[in-house]
């Protein structure tokens, strides 16, 4: 039955949504199926965000609790989650400052903390770029050299300044790397990788549908 | 106009403008099937290798020997994302070999619908692997449910813990750099897997092994060694041989100028 019932579940749920796309939307018969699937996946989605909450806590307690290594962290989360939590839970009838409106604390600390702390992370990415480009650029290999000439000149091309520099040989240049480069070479492989990678999932939802793959619920 | 369940009077319910990908579904499903019951009755398949699956159990392996964890992403997408489900998949293959060589295993997790899956899986590979006492349902972990928040959180991890091995299999955005670099950084042995080729490049310059596009889906299948399993991916090969044949006679009526027939068949609807 743990096996059967999630198997029938993803047969059933596989098929609904292979017909409906074959189907015409605008009938009220498939778009209501659509919709109430949707409304299944947000009413199920809330309830598994409690999950999430209980298990960060617990995790976390524990760690506390038991004085592990690195527990200051984990008590740094816990009261990071019940300070952004708890304000923005309270009714907003209690006070101004509850809720999830403009204004409110959650407002706040969404704004000056986490907001500012989420693009700190993102722009060290270029920092990494930095890195992760010159291992990979070094000429080492005809592979590698190939690599560094083609991104160097492709390069070149996205920058203005890098534009005018190579415009001063010959104004076709540009065009080139975008017809040759860019929209070649670069497409084709990409192509081909979405191309096998479409048929990869196809065959996989298929496997999955059909009860053949059942690796995502621990079952060969 | 009167509405009926189906929709206005004289609309049809069936969408004729996409006949040409029902054409496709029917010949794929076709083909998977048949190579899966060719598989079933003992017909030998080739598959190529795939070095980034090979190397999983030896990079397992190093983790035992170090004396420390391995680190497993399965993704920051939630769970009806396929690249999920793949990822997903792999990580019971991950967690058994874990089991069998009592190696720490981390699997730190975006969604509570990933938190869940993840933990039947690692239960049941732990089983499997006959070590069902070693299992700590606290290997897979929520850990944030904002991208970069997720990022700090893992990367603070590798740098402070330093898992001898990060596997990273599933559907990746901006942070596939951050994390595949910090593990880098930290001197981790590294095999990553995605579908998504504008991840593709920064997981190859940081990571020791990428498995690519279809490969990830092709890992579950890979990893069991079950006949019925590497069925559908022959089919798949069928298919690709499909596509290509296809795109050579596209190419030759283009060339003599008669492709418009045969180039509406496969226009997007």
């Amino acid at each position: 039955m743990r096996t059967t019932l999630p198997l029938a579940v993803a047969f059933i749920t596989g098929l609904v949504f292979v017909i409906t796309f074959f189907l015409n939307e605008e009938s009220p018969l498939v778009g209501g199926v659509s919709k109430q699937l949707l409304d299944w996946l947000i009413i199920i989605g809330g309830f598994t965000l409690l999950l999430g909450v209980v298990s960060i806590l617990r995790v976390s307690w524990q760690s506390v609790e038991r004085r592990k290594e690195d527990w200051i962290y984990k008590l740094i989360t816990i009261l990071s989650v019940l300070v952004m939590a708890i304000p923005g839970l309270l009714p907003e009838s209690w006070s101004s400052l509850f809720g999830r409106q403009e204004g409110t604390i959650y407002d706040w600390l969404f704004l000056n903390l986490q907001a500012p702390m989420m693009a700190t992370m993102f722009a060290t990415l270029a920092f990494y770029i930095a890195s992760a480009a010159y291992r990979a650029f070094r000429a080492r290999t005809a592979e590698a050299t190939i690599l560094l000439v083609t991104a160097t000149l492709v390069m070149l091309w996205r920058v203005p300044m890098g534009e005018a520099f190579l415009n001063l040989f010959s104004e076709e240049i540009p065009g080139l790397i975008n017809t040759y480069i860019m929209g070649g070479v670069n497409l084709a492989v990409q192509r081909g990788i979405i191309i096998g990678a479409a048929l990869g999932a196809a065959a996989m939802s298929l496997r999955i549908i059909l009860g053949i793959e059942r690796t995502y619920m621990g079952k060969s | 106009m009167p509405e009926s369940v189906f929709g206005q009077e004289g609309e049809s319910l069936f969408r004729y403008d996409r006949i040409n990908a029902l054409v496709a579904v029917v010949v794929f499903s076709f083909a998977i099937l048949l190579f899966t019951k060719w598989a079933k009755e003992g017909k030998p398949l080739f598959l190529r290798k795939i070095p980034g699956l090979e190397a999983i159990e030896e990079a397992v392996g190093r983790a035992t020997e170090m004396g420390r964890p391995v680190l497993f992403i399965p993704g920051i997408a939630e769970l009806d994302e396929i690249d999920t489900i793949a990822g997903i998949s792999i990580l019971g293959r991950v967690a058994q070999i874990t089991a069998q060589y009592e190696t720490p295993l981390y699997v730190p997790v975006r969604y509570p619908l990933v938190l869940a899956a993840g933990q039947e899986v690692v239960e049941q590979a732990y089983i499997k692997a006959g070590k069902p006492e070693l299992y700590d349902k606290d290997i897979v972990r929520y850990v944030a449910g904002e991208q970069f928040s997720f990022t700090a959180t893992v990367n603070g991890y590798m740098m402070r813990v330093r898992p001898a091995t990060n596997i990273y299999m599933g559907a990746f955005f901006a942070e596939s750099l951050l994390l595949a670099e910090t593990g880098n950084a930290a001197g981790s042995i590294q095999i990553a897997g995605t579908a998504r080729p504008e991840q593709l490049p920064f997981f190859i310059a940081a990571c020791d092994y990428t498995l690519m596009g279809e490969e990830l889906y092709a890992a579950s299948a890979y990893l069991s060694h079950e006949p019925i399993m590497m069925g559908g991916l022959k089919g798949q090969d069928f298919m690709k041989i499909l596509i290509i044949i296809l795109i050579i006679i596209g190419i030759v009526l283009v060339l003599f100028d008669s492709a418009e027939i045969y180039l509406s068949w496969f226009e997007e609807n």
